[in-house]
């Protein structure tokens, strides 16, 4: 048996012609949790989307459970992704739904259980994540951390394999982020199950994490566990793990020379 | 010079190959909802729950501008007829415009304006939020379990409304002819009666209603599942639904009403 | 709101609106009246239907009796073949007539029969005999203008 329920291998993917990723490897091993981080837009949501089968790769592959997942039928991905949960940046909520809807909106849609068992299972799943009382509310009632408490409820409603995490903290208060690292670190553990976090939220994300991949340019630019990291003398990990406004990641949009720009004057 | 004409016609021609790509899109969308209504038959509460969003809310400005309708035609036609000394004839006029025309058209216009727009609105947002990669992720096909329902909903909701406007039409109608106008009310409901015929008048205005409710749902949908996940994106969507809506229900009329009529 | 109140919504506007769909066949429109029953056929030719259509009434004594099935022309006799389907409660005889009417000066055209006072009965499939042709309001305005130029060429003769 493989020790990684998820693999990359050799990734590369273009949108609208502009290569976003270039070569990927990644490996992520059952019953961890591993971090992929990078500035924003460096496509990391993009590498979720592969994993759950939504994109297809241009070369190299995505392999679940030794499977590549790309290369399967649609009822197969679909079969696959019945084992994974995802975490979606704002929640993603069913507006049309109550929150316990929503919760039980999987299980509805994919077991015969009797409204019940439903009832008993999606009460379990959001007493998990401490808002059993919300059940009647809708998600326009919430706020941000409650909202991505729910969604997680429901993302974790099939006892999932894998669980993906597409910036869990974006917008969170500094309490909302910290409940969210425990649900993460304890439903990863509870459940058996392997995480995925995308992020860019460094200092959080070191505390909880096993093994980070830093993800720039379309590359991998260094990987490791949060002690590795911390300590590297690598330009572009030193400026992200501090904070630096300026560094290997140009402070700068690429542009013509300011003081030429300027002499241009207004025809340019 | 040439150069603003070259740039003109180019413009034109993406203009052009864009609305057939967007056709053809929208085509493709159609059969996909089709081939995927299964489950949206088979749970039919599914179903249930739009219809009472795009028909039940509906309801109220499609009986008041029904009654109105129904009574600008009694006057109108009143004023007219009676020049020809034949005022009895107003009831056939009201409900043969009604039935035939106004009835499916009217109805449509609306239908495209208050449910259509909310349709289009509502998938949009779902994808801007990203409830419907949400469903996907869940291995849920939003096909098959948003639009599908909405489709089936709208499809049986307009002619049931078509026919509700004809019927308080055609008693706006009587309204303002019978008590009104002092029409005998015999004369209203025999002369009617006598020229609106079943299969010819009544059926086919169902079937142009049916024909309607498939081509303002299908147009609500595509607009708003094809919409740019932004909040500009999503209010240029709902306004071409209307815009869209309203020339495929008059330009499908002309179609309908002339093969309808040399049969 | 919970899916009980829904699902009642939706009945009452499903009822309501296959309501008004029965309403728009049967006190709209001619559903009742149009639906004959047994009919048996029968047949006359005219030299001219004017703008008599299939599904036109036939009536008689202004009831409608039955409607006009088929119109078509037939080629060695080069007159309009027109079949009618007469409801089975009624009865004509073999002298009917059976003129084309206008009902009001530009109203729709129907045929109208008129009993004769023959003991024997039309059956399935006869032909009816005595017929008149659809009055042509360009024939008539034709007739009417002859006439009144040679009533003028008259006069004209008388004053010379």
């Amino acid at each position: 048996m493989n020790d990684n329920l998820v693999e990359i291998n050799d990734l590369s993917f273009a949108y609208n012609s502009r290569l976003l990723h270039k070569g990927i490897n990644m490996r992520f091993p059952r019953g961890k949790v591993v971090a992929i981080m990078g500035g924003s837009g460096s496509g990391k949501t993009t590498l979720l989307r592969l994993i759950g089968g939504q994109l297809t790769p241009s070369s190299g592959h995505v392999k679940v459970d030794g499977r590549i997942v790309h290369e399967q039928s649609r009822e197969e991905i679909y079969r696959m992704r019945r084992k994974m949960g995802m975490l979606f940046q704002f929640g993603a909520l069913f507006t049309d739904l109550s929150v316990y809807d929503n919760v039980a909106f999987p299980m509805r849609e994919h077991t015969n259980l009797p409204e019940s068992i439903i009832r008993d299972l999606v009460l379990l799943k959001l007493n998990a994540v401490g808002l059993r009382g919300a059940r009647d509310l809708m998600p326009s009632e919430l706020s941000g951390g409650m909202a991505r408490r729910v969604a997680l409820a429901r993302a974790v409603a099939l006892d999932p394999a894998i669980i993906m995490y597409d910036e869990p903290f974006a917008g969170l208060d500094p309490i909302s982020m910290g409940v969210i690292v425990n649900l993460i670190r304890s439903l990863n553990d509870a459940l058996g199950a392997t995480s995925i976090v995308v992020t860019h939220d460094v200092h959080e994300t070191f505390s909880f994490v096993d093994y980070v991949y830093f993800v720039s340019a379309g590359v991998v630019v260094a990987e490791g566990t949060p002690e590795d990291l911390r300590a590297s003398q690598m330009p572009f990990v030193h400026q992200f793990v501090h904070g630096e406004a300026d560094g290997p990641v140009p402070f700068h949009y690429t542009a013509p020379d300011y003081r030429q720009d300027m002499l241009r004057g207004a025809n340019g | 010079m040439v150069d603003r004409i070259v740039k003109g016609l180019r413009l034109i021609g993406h203009r052009v190959i864009d609305r057939i790509w967007r056709l053809g899109s929208a085509a493709r969308f159609f059969l996909y909802a089709l081939v995927l209504s299964g489950e949206s038959l088979r749970r039919f509460h599914l179903t249930i729950r739009e219809i009472y969003f795009t028909g039940v809310l509906s309801l109220i400005i499609i009986l008041v501008s029904a009654l109105f309708v129904g009574m600008v035609l009694g006057l109108q036609g009143y004023n007219t007829l009676q020049k020809y000394g034949s005022s009895e004839a107003i009831g056939v006029l009201v409900a043969l415009s009604l039935v035939r025309e106004l009835g499916p058209v009217v109805t449509a216009l609306l239908f495209a304006g208050r449910a259509g727009t909310a349709i289009t609105a509502e998938i949009g947002l779902m994808k801007a939020t990203e409830q419907l990669s949400a469903m996907e992720m869940m291995a849920v096909n939003p096909i098959a379990r948003v639009v599908a329902p909405r489709f089936w909903a709208g499809v049986i909701s307009m002619p049931l409304l078509a026919s509700l406007f004809s019927m308080m039409g055609v008693f706006g109608g009587y309204l303002v002819a019978v008590p009104l106008l002092g029409i005998d009310d015999g004369a209203f409901w025999s002369q009617m009666q006598a020229s609106v015929d079943f299969r010819e008048d009544v059926v086919n205005g169902v079937i142009k209603s049916c024909v309607f409710g498939v081509a303002c749902t299908i147009i609500a949908l595509f607009e708003g599942y094809d919409a740019p996940p932004t909040a500009e994106g999503v209010s240029r969507a709902t306004t071409r639904t209307v815009v869209n809506s309203s020339l495929a229900v008059l330009g499908l009329d002309f179609v309908l009403t002339s093969f309808m009529i040399s049969v | 709101m919970d899916r009980t109140t829904l699902d009642l919504w939706v009945g009452i506007f499903v009822a309501a609106g296959v309501a008004a769909m029965i309403g728009l066949a049967m006190k709209v429109g001619n559903l009742t009246s149009s639906n004959l029953g047994v009919t048996y056929a029968l047949q006359a030719s005219y030299e001219n239907i004017g703008g008599l259509k299939v599904r036109a009434p036939v009536k008689s004594a202004g009831v409608v009796v039955g409607r006009v099935a088929d119109i078509h022309f037939d080629d060695t006799s080069k007159a309009a073949v027109v079949t009618l389907n007469i409801d089975t409660r009624y009865h004509f005889d073999k002298d009917t007539m059976a003129p084309i009417y206008t009902s009001g000066l530009l109203g729709e055209q129907y045929i109208s029969l008129l009993p004769g006072g023959s003991p024997d009965n039309l059956k399935n499939g006869d032909k009816i005999s005595n017929i008149q042709n659809a009055l042509v309001l360009e024939d008539l305005i034709g007739k009417f203008l002859t006439n009144k130029a040679s009533e003028s060429n008259d006069k004209d003769k008388k004053a010379d």
